[in-house]
């Protein structure tokens, strides 16, 4: 089946770095089909950042998202923005200090990945804690998968830092996933 | 490397690779959005492999180099997009003149002029066939995917180095941005192809005399004469500007030399056409949304093919002349306002072929395509 994500954010949180370890762990630890695009164009340089992946266990052919069905955010603008894209049965995942929701959403799993990556030491790898919280929450890449993919792209010196976000992030996504 | 890779690349990355791994060991460009990711790429990878990179103050000049390294015996390219690539024209001419192997990549987006910069375009089929002066034949390949801009691109030097012609790898900006895995493998497994060398002595070697088609070439420092010109020039490669027969035999030869292998040059990846009768032909991006459609009409029981272009020019013309009593309808998928539309239309008849046009800055969506397939069906 063709699933569709779409991570939302303000420029600096890594929200294309998100995508990318995203469909790296989907399509080279997982076996599956993967494609990433980065969003190019003049909202790159401006408030939201945002970038796309498609997994399917069938061949890919058309590369875009255009209905997400899991949308994560990390900035009210990003929401403002994707939320009206996302599916009617679709899973919005948002960085709860960081959004605001209105009334009436669907589907929602909340995690302060800031608050929790700022308790670690360094805010930078909200985007991590995210991530592990979006693989336990959909179960949409293995953790062994995602893990091998973060870990590839971090500096060597930083690898214990992010295994720590991904984990915390991914125990809170189970623990989502029990409730 | 020895074992097979498993990579996670862009497609504009997967070319720089895809080049270094066919023995290219010059690029000489200047950046420019949608192709930048290979000259940045080239500049960080062609140091590590002995190559030089250089980025040069323009695309006329960019153009110039390669030719001038691939004379000093390199293999060599350059990455463009629109703008870059009409820059380029006039020496890819000199190229196509001087049988002067190289690859061109030019990166699609939309046009005409800087038309936008960041958003997808295929409507430089055309330019690449017809971009510079004079008659002349080139050969240009299309991928739909970052593996097929690994793939092509190590044909492109294949066919650059066999047929001694600049080729030109036409990209677009959806497939050059969207990155997927890319299997590279082993080094032993990649078919390399190195332009063919003198085997006569010095004295007795005339650079433009063909075997074949194809002359065989001394570089510079190899111990030949070496004497390149654009002036239309004799075996030995003096100017004969003045000589109609010369004129004839060189351009004659130099159009042969590809039109007359064009069936060992075809690559059309074939989808769902054994019992087709309507055919969507496509190339690129459009390619995977055209294979999309397909795939959606079979479900619905439509009887609908997909000709995908990876080779471009020279055009696949026998083949759309043997396919033709057989399809009813062709529609033609391109992000253009019909320039594979008219090759189609050249070879199976004009009341046969539809244009199913986007002018720029986004891809098909496979649902139109569908659509369309549709309408063709039902108006019969």
């Amino acid at each position: 089946m063709r699933v569709e994500i779409k991570f939302g954010g303000f420029g600096g949180q890594g929200i294309i770095l998100m995508g990318n370890i995203t469909a790296r762990a989907a399509a080279i630890y997982d076996g599956k089909n993967a494609v990433f695009t980065p969003s190019y164009g003049p909202e790159a340089r401006g408030g939201a950042a945002s970038s796309n992946v498609v997994i399917s266990e069938e061949e890919i052919d058309y590369p875009y998202v255009t209905q997400p069905d899991v949308l994560v955010v990390m900035s009210q603008g990003a929401y403002e923005k994707f939320a009206p894209l996302l599916k009617d049965d679709g899973l919005l995942i948002i960085d709860e200090d960081l959004v605001k929701l209105h009334n009436g959403e669907g589907k929602v799993a909340k995690i302060p990945a800031t608050r929790i990556a700022e308790g670690l030491g360094k805010r930078i790898v909200a985007n991590i804690v995210m991530l592990g919280f979006f693989t336990g929450v959909t179960k949409l890449v293995s953790y062994e998968a995602i893990k091998k993919a973060v870990l590839e792209s971090v500096p060597a010196k930083f690898r214990e830092l992010n295994e720590d976000a991904l984990e915390r992030g991914y125990k809170q996504g189970i623990k989502w996933q029990g409730e | 490397m020895k074992k097979e890779q498993i990579k996670f690349y862009s497609g504009n990355i997967a070319a720089a690779e895809g080049a270094i791994a066919a023995g290219c060991r010059f690029f000489a460009g200047y950046p420019i959005t949608p192709s930048s990711e290979i000259a940045e790429h080239m500049a960080r990878r062609l140091p590590q492999v002995g190559g030089v990179f250089i980025q040069m103050e323009d695309e006329l000049a960019s153009m110039a180099a390669i030719l001038g390294a691939s004379w000093g015996g390199a293999k060599a390219m350059t990455a463009t997009s629109g703008p870059g690539f009409s820059l380029m024209q006039e020496n890819i001419g000199l190229g196509a003149m001087t049988e002067t192997p190289c690859v061109v990549i030019n990166v699609q987006r939309a046009g005409p002029s800087t038309g936008m910069p960041t958003l997808v375009g295929q409507a430089d089929v055309m330019q690449a066939r017809w971009g510079s002066h004079g008659d002349y034949e080139i050969i240009a390949l299309s991928p739909s995917s970052p593996q097929e801009c690994f793939d092509l691109t190590i044909k492109a030097f294949n066919l650059a180095e066999e047929y001694r012609v600049p080729v030109v790898v036409l990209m677009d900006e959806s497939v050059a941005h969207m990155f997927e895995k890319v299997v590279i493998p082993p080094e032993n497994k990649i078919k390399i192809v190195n332009r063919k060398k003198p085997d006569v002595p010095p004295e007795k070697y005339l650079p433009f005399k063909p075997e074949g088609y194809v002359p065989p070439m001394a570089c510079a420092g190899e111990g030949y004469n070496v004497h390149v010109t654009g002036l239309t020039h004799d075996e030995k490669g003096y100017p004969q500007a003045t000589d109609p027969e010369v004129q004839e035999r060189l351009v004659r030869r130099l159009c042969d030399k590809i039109r007359k292998n064009e069936r060992k040059m075809r690559d059309i990846d074939e989808y769902e056409m054994d019992d087709a009768d309507v055919a969507l032909v496509s190339f690129g991006i459009s390619g995977r949304s055209s294979k999309a459609a397909v795939k959606e009409a079979r479900r619905r029981g439509y009887k609908v093919g997909l000709i995908r272009l990876r080779t471009i020019w020279p055009f696949p013309d026998e083949y759309f002349e043997k396919i033709a009593g057989d399809i009813k309808k062709f529609i033609v998928v391109e992000i253009n306002y019909g320039q594979i539309k008219l090759e189609v239309e050249r070879n199976v008849g004009k009341e046969k072929v539809i244009l199913l046009p986007k002018f720029g800055g986004e891809i098909h969506k496979p649902h139109e395509i569908y659509e369309k397939i549709k309408e063709v069906y039902n108006g019969d």
